[in-house]
Protein backbone atom coordinates (compact mmCIF):
# COMPACT_ATOMS: atom_id res chain seq x y z
CA UNK A 1 0.00 0.00 0.00
CA UNK A 2 2.53 2.18 0.23
CA UNK A 3 4.35 2.05 -3.24
CA UNK A 4 2.92 4.15 -5.48
CA UNK A 5 2.25 1.13 -7.95
CA UNK A 6 1.15 -1.42 -6.22
CA UNK A 7 -2.27 -1.62 -7.68
CA UNK A 8 -3.93 -4.11 -10.23
CA UNK A 9 -3.11 -7.90 -10.51
CA UNK A 10 0.59 -8.96 -10.53
CA UNK A 11 1.92 -10.12 -13.81
CA UNK A 12 -1.13 -8.53 -16.21
CA UNK A 13 0.61 -7.81 -19.43
CA UNK A 14 -1.48 -7.10 -22.10
CA UNK A 15 0.58 -7.28 -25.04
CA UNK A 16 1.54 -3.66 -25.02
CA UNK A 17 3.62 -2.63 -28.29
CA UNK A 18 7.17 -1.79 -28.27
CA UNK A 19 7.73 1.47 -26.98
CA UNK A 20 4.77 1.67 -25.01
CA UNK A 21 5.31 -0.98 -22.47
CA UNK A 22 7.19 0.38 -19.28
CA UNK A 23 11.24 0.02 -19.91
CA UNK A 24 13.22 -1.65 -17.18
CA UNK A 25 13.73 0.76 -14.66
CA UNK A 26 17.67 0.91 -14.93
CA UNK A 27 17.31 1.08 -19.01
CA UNK A 28 14.37 3.88 -18.39
CA UNK A 29 15.20 7.76 -19.61
CA UNK A 30 16.40 9.65 -16.58
CA UNK A 31 12.68 11.59 -17.00
CA UNK A 32 10.77 9.16 -15.75
CA UNK A 33 12.37 8.41 -12.29
CA UNK A 34 12.58 12.21 -12.25
CA UNK A 35 8.66 11.58 -12.49
CA UNK A 36 8.29 9.35 -9.65
CA UNK A 37 10.46 11.13 -7.69
CA UNK A 38 8.56 14.40 -8.09
CA UNK A 39 5.16 12.58 -7.59
CA UNK A 40 6.36 10.43 -4.76
CA UNK A 41 8.30 13.63 -2.96
CA UNK A 42 4.56 14.76 -2.44
CA UNK A 43 2.88 11.45 -1.46
CA UNK A 44 5.32 11.31 1.17
CA UNK A 45 4.57 14.98 2.67
CA UNK A 46 3.00 14.76 6.12
CA UNK A 47 -0.38 16.30 5.33
CA UNK A 48 -0.92 19.75 5.83
CA UNK A 49 -2.38 20.99 8.77
CA UNK A 50 -5.67 21.74 6.85
CA UNK A 51 -6.41 18.25 6.38
CA UNK A 52 -7.69 17.82 10.14
CA UNK A 53 -10.89 19.73 9.18
CA UNK A 54 -11.00 17.54 6.04
CA UNK A 55 -10.62 14.42 9.03
CA UNK A 56 -13.69 15.95 11.74
CA UNK A 57 -15.65 16.43 8.56
CA UNK A 58 -15.72 12.69 7.89
CA UNK A 59 -16.50 12.05 11.30
CA UNK A 60 -18.91 14.79 11.69
CA UNK A 61 -20.84 13.35 9.05
CA UNK A 62 -22.12 9.84 9.81
CA UNK A 63 -25.85 11.27 10.23
CA UNK A 64 -25.99 12.36 6.50
CA UNK B 1 -27.08 -16.51 7.62
CA UNK B 2 -26.97 -12.37 7.62
CA UNK B 3 -24.95 -10.88 4.71
CA UNK B 4 -24.71 -7.57 5.85
CA UNK B 5 -21.78 -5.94 7.86
CA UNK B 6 -22.95 -3.23 10.06
CA UNK B 7 -23.02 0.07 8.23
CA UNK B 8 -20.87 1.85 11.09
CA UNK B 9 -17.85 -0.98 10.03
CA UNK B 10 -18.99 -0.32 6.49
CA UNK B 11 -18.20 3.08 7.26
CA UNK B 12 -14.34 3.08 9.37
CA UNK B 13 -13.62 0.64 6.88
CA UNK B 14 -13.67 3.14 3.74
CA UNK B 15 -13.16 6.01 5.96
CA UNK B 16 -9.67 3.97 6.35
CA UNK B 17 -9.25 3.17 3.34
CA UNK B 18 -9.90 6.91 2.01
CA UNK B 19 -7.32 8.69 4.25
CA UNK B 20 -4.76 5.81 3.22
CA UNK B 21 -5.23 7.27 -0.61
CA UNK B 22 -5.18 10.84 0.36
CA UNK B 23 -0.96 11.37 -0.05
CA UNK B 24 -1.49 10.01 -3.55
CA UNK B 25 -4.49 11.98 -4.07
CA UNK B 26 -2.19 15.09 -3.43
CA UNK B 27 0.37 14.11 -5.68
CA UNK B 28 -2.26 13.44 -8.66
CA UNK B 29 -3.86 16.54 -7.89
CA UNK B 30 -0.27 18.32 -7.53
CA UNK B 31 0.60 16.88 -10.93
CA UNK B 32 -2.62 17.83 -12.55
CA UNK B 33 -2.56 21.40 -11.41
CA UNK B 34 0.92 22.24 -10.67
CA UNK B 35 -0.33 24.44 -7.35
CA UNK B 36 0.09 22.84 -4.00
CA UNK B 37 -2.72 25.03 -2.48
CA UNK B 38 -5.24 24.16 -5.82
CA UNK B 39 -4.27 20.52 -5.51
CA UNK B 40 -5.17 20.50 -1.85
CA UNK B 41 -8.65 22.10 -2.07
CA UNK B 42 -9.12 19.32 -4.59
CA UNK B 43 -7.88 16.75 -2.21
CA UNK B 44 -10.34 17.60 -0.10
CA UNK B 45 -13.31 18.08 -1.98
CA UNK B 46 -12.63 15.16 -3.88
CA UNK B 47 -12.33 13.42 0.17
CA UNK B 48 -15.93 14.82 0.40
CA UNK B 49 -17.11 14.00 -2.57
CA UNK B 50 -16.02 10.20 -2.45
CA UNK B 51 -17.69 9.90 1.24
CA UNK B 52 -20.33 11.56 0.46
CA UNK B 53 -20.75 8.82 -2.36
CA UNK B 54 -19.59 6.03 -0.25
CA UNK B 55 -22.84 4.10 -0.80
CA UNK B 56 -22.14 3.87 -4.16
CA UNK B 57 -18.29 2.47 -3.70
CA UNK B 58 -18.60 -1.32 -3.99
CA UNK B 59 -15.95 -3.09 -1.56
CA UNK B 60 -13.32 -4.81 -3.39
CA UNK B 61 -12.63 -1.65 -5.59
CA UNK B 62 -9.98 0.20 -6.41
CA UNK B 63 -10.10 2.94 -3.88
CA UNK B 64 -7.54 4.79 -5.34
CA UNK B 65 -8.81 4.06 -9.16
CA UNK B 66 -11.78 5.39 -7.51
CA UNK B 67 -11.36 8.63 -6.11
CA UNK B 68 -8.70 9.78 -8.60
CA UNK B 69 -11.75 9.50 -11.35
CA UNK B 70 -13.46 11.54 -9.12
CA UNK B 71 -10.79 14.57 -8.38
CA UNK B 72 -9.95 14.14 -12.50
CA UNK B 73 -13.71 15.06 -13.22
CA UNK B 74 -13.71 17.81 -10.35
CA UNK B 75 -10.65 18.80 -11.34
CA UNK B 76 -11.96 19.34 -14.90
CA UNK B 77 -14.90 21.14 -14.00
CA UNK B 78 -13.15 23.25 -11.97
CA UNK B 79 -11.35 24.40 -14.97
CA UNK B 80 -14.50 25.06 -16.58
CA UNK B 81 -15.36 27.07 -14.24
CA UNK B 82 -12.50 29.44 -13.89
CA UNK B 83 -12.22 29.52 -17.27
CA UNK B 84 -15.58 30.98 -17.62
CA UNK B 85 -15.18 33.09 -14.74
CA UNK B 86 -12.08 34.82 -16.06
CA UNK B 87 -12.58 34.30 -19.17
CA UNK B 88 -8.83 32.98 -19.99
CA UNK B 89 -8.05 30.45 -22.47
CA UNK B 90 -6.92 27.05 -21.18
CA UNK B 91 -3.30 27.91 -22.70
CA UNK B 92 -3.24 31.15 -20.83
CA UNK B 93 -4.40 29.46 -17.44
CA UNK B 94 -1.66 26.69 -18.23
CA UNK B 95 1.19 29.04 -18.28
CA UNK B 96 0.18 30.67 -15.12
CA UNK B 97 0.12 27.67 -13.36
CA UNK B 98 3.66 26.71 -14.73
CA UNK B 99 4.57 30.06 -13.63
CA UNK B 100 3.61 29.69 -10.27
CA UNK B 101 4.63 25.98 -9.43
CA UNK B 102 7.48 24.72 -7.70
CA UNK B 103 8.76 27.76 -6.00
CA UNK B 104 10.65 25.98 -3.34
CA UNK B 105 11.45 22.38 -5.14
CA UNK B 106 15.08 21.10 -6.06
CA UNK B 107 16.08 22.59 -9.46
CA UNK B 108 15.83 19.09 -11.02
CA UNK B 109 12.26 18.25 -9.78
CA UNK B 110 11.41 22.02 -10.96
CA UNK B 111 12.57 21.45 -14.40
CA UNK B 112 10.58 17.91 -14.24
CA UNK B 113 7.42 19.54 -13.24
CA UNK B 114 7.79 22.79 -15.81
CA UNK B 115 8.26 20.34 -18.55
CA UNK B 116 5.28 18.19 -17.49
CA UNK B 117 3.30 21.56 -17.31
CA UNK B 118 4.06 21.76 -20.97
CA UNK B 119 2.46 18.97 -22.18
CA UNK B 120 -1.12 18.82 -23.06
CA UNK B 121 -3.43 18.57 -20.51
CA UNK B 122 -4.72 14.87 -21.50
CA UNK B 123 -1.01 13.56 -21.74
CA UNK B 124 0.05 15.44 -18.93
CA UNK B 125 -3.02 13.66 -16.64
CA UNK B 126 -1.55 10.22 -18.87
CA UNK B 127 1.70 10.24 -17.87
CA UNK B 128 0.83 11.05 -14.58
CA UNK B 129 -1.58 7.87 -14.24
CA UNK B 130 0.87 5.42 -16.02
CA UNK B 131 4.45 7.05 -15.56
CA UNK B 132 4.17 8.38 -11.71
CA UNK B 133 1.03 6.91 -10.00
CA UNK B 134 1.73 2.78 -11.49
CA UNK B 135 -1.69 2.52 -13.05
CA UNK B 136 -2.49 -0.31 -15.49
CA UNK B 137 -3.12 1.03 -18.85
CA UNK B 138 -6.92 -0.23 -17.97
CA UNK B 139 -7.22 1.47 -15.13
CA UNK B 140 -5.86 4.74 -16.64
CA UNK B 141 -8.39 4.51 -19.48
CA UNK B 142 -11.45 4.03 -16.79
CA UNK B 143 -9.81 6.94 -14.68
CA UNK B 144 -9.91 9.15 -17.75
CA UNK B 145 -13.00 7.70 -19.13
CA UNK B 146 -11.22 6.96 -22.52
CA UNK B 147 -10.54 4.22 -24.28
CA UNK B 148 -7.26 1.89 -24.01
CA UNK B 149 -5.95 2.29 -26.62
CA UNK B 150 -6.46 6.18 -26.78
CA UNK B 151 -4.53 5.86 -22.72
CA UNK B 152 -1.72 4.54 -24.66
CA UNK B 153 -1.20 7.03 -27.22
CA UNK B 154 -1.35 9.76 -25.24
CA UNK B 155 1.03 8.22 -22.58
CA UNK B 156 3.27 7.63 -25.76
CA UNK B 157 2.93 10.76 -27.45
CA UNK B 158 3.92 12.36 -23.37
CA UNK B 159 6.68 10.70 -23.09
CA UNK B 160 8.22 11.68 -26.24
CA UNK B 161 7.40 15.15 -25.38
CA UNK B 162 9.41 15.21 -22.44
CA UNK B 163 12.54 13.61 -23.88
CA UNK B 164 12.03 15.88 -26.22
CA UNK B 165 11.70 18.67 -24.21
CA UNK B 166 14.05 17.77 -20.82
CA UNK B 167 16.81 16.35 -23.24
CA UNK B 168 16.55 18.09 -26.28
CA UNK B 169 15.19 21.67 -25.83
CA UNK B 170 16.82 23.79 -23.16
CA UNK B 171 15.60 27.03 -24.92
CA UNK B 172 11.82 25.42 -24.02
CA UNK B 173 12.95 25.78 -20.21
CA UNK B 174 14.16 29.02 -19.98
CA UNK B 175 11.24 30.65 -18.91
CA UNK B 176 11.77 30.97 -15.38
CA UNK B 177 14.95 29.34 -14.93
CA UNK B 178 17.38 32.21 -15.98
Amino acid sequence: MNRPNGSGPAGKVQGLPPGIETPPKDGEPGWASGLRKLYNSVVEEPLPDSFQDLLKKLDDSDDA
Amino acid sequence: MPERIKPSQTDESFRQELLSVLPHLRAFARGLCGRADFADDLVQETAVKAWTARERYQAGTNMRAWTFAILRNHYLSELRRNKRQTDLDEGAAERMLVMDADQEAPLHLGDMEQALHQLAAERREAVLLIGASGFSYEEAAEIAGCPVGTMKSRVARARADLARILDGEPQALSARTG
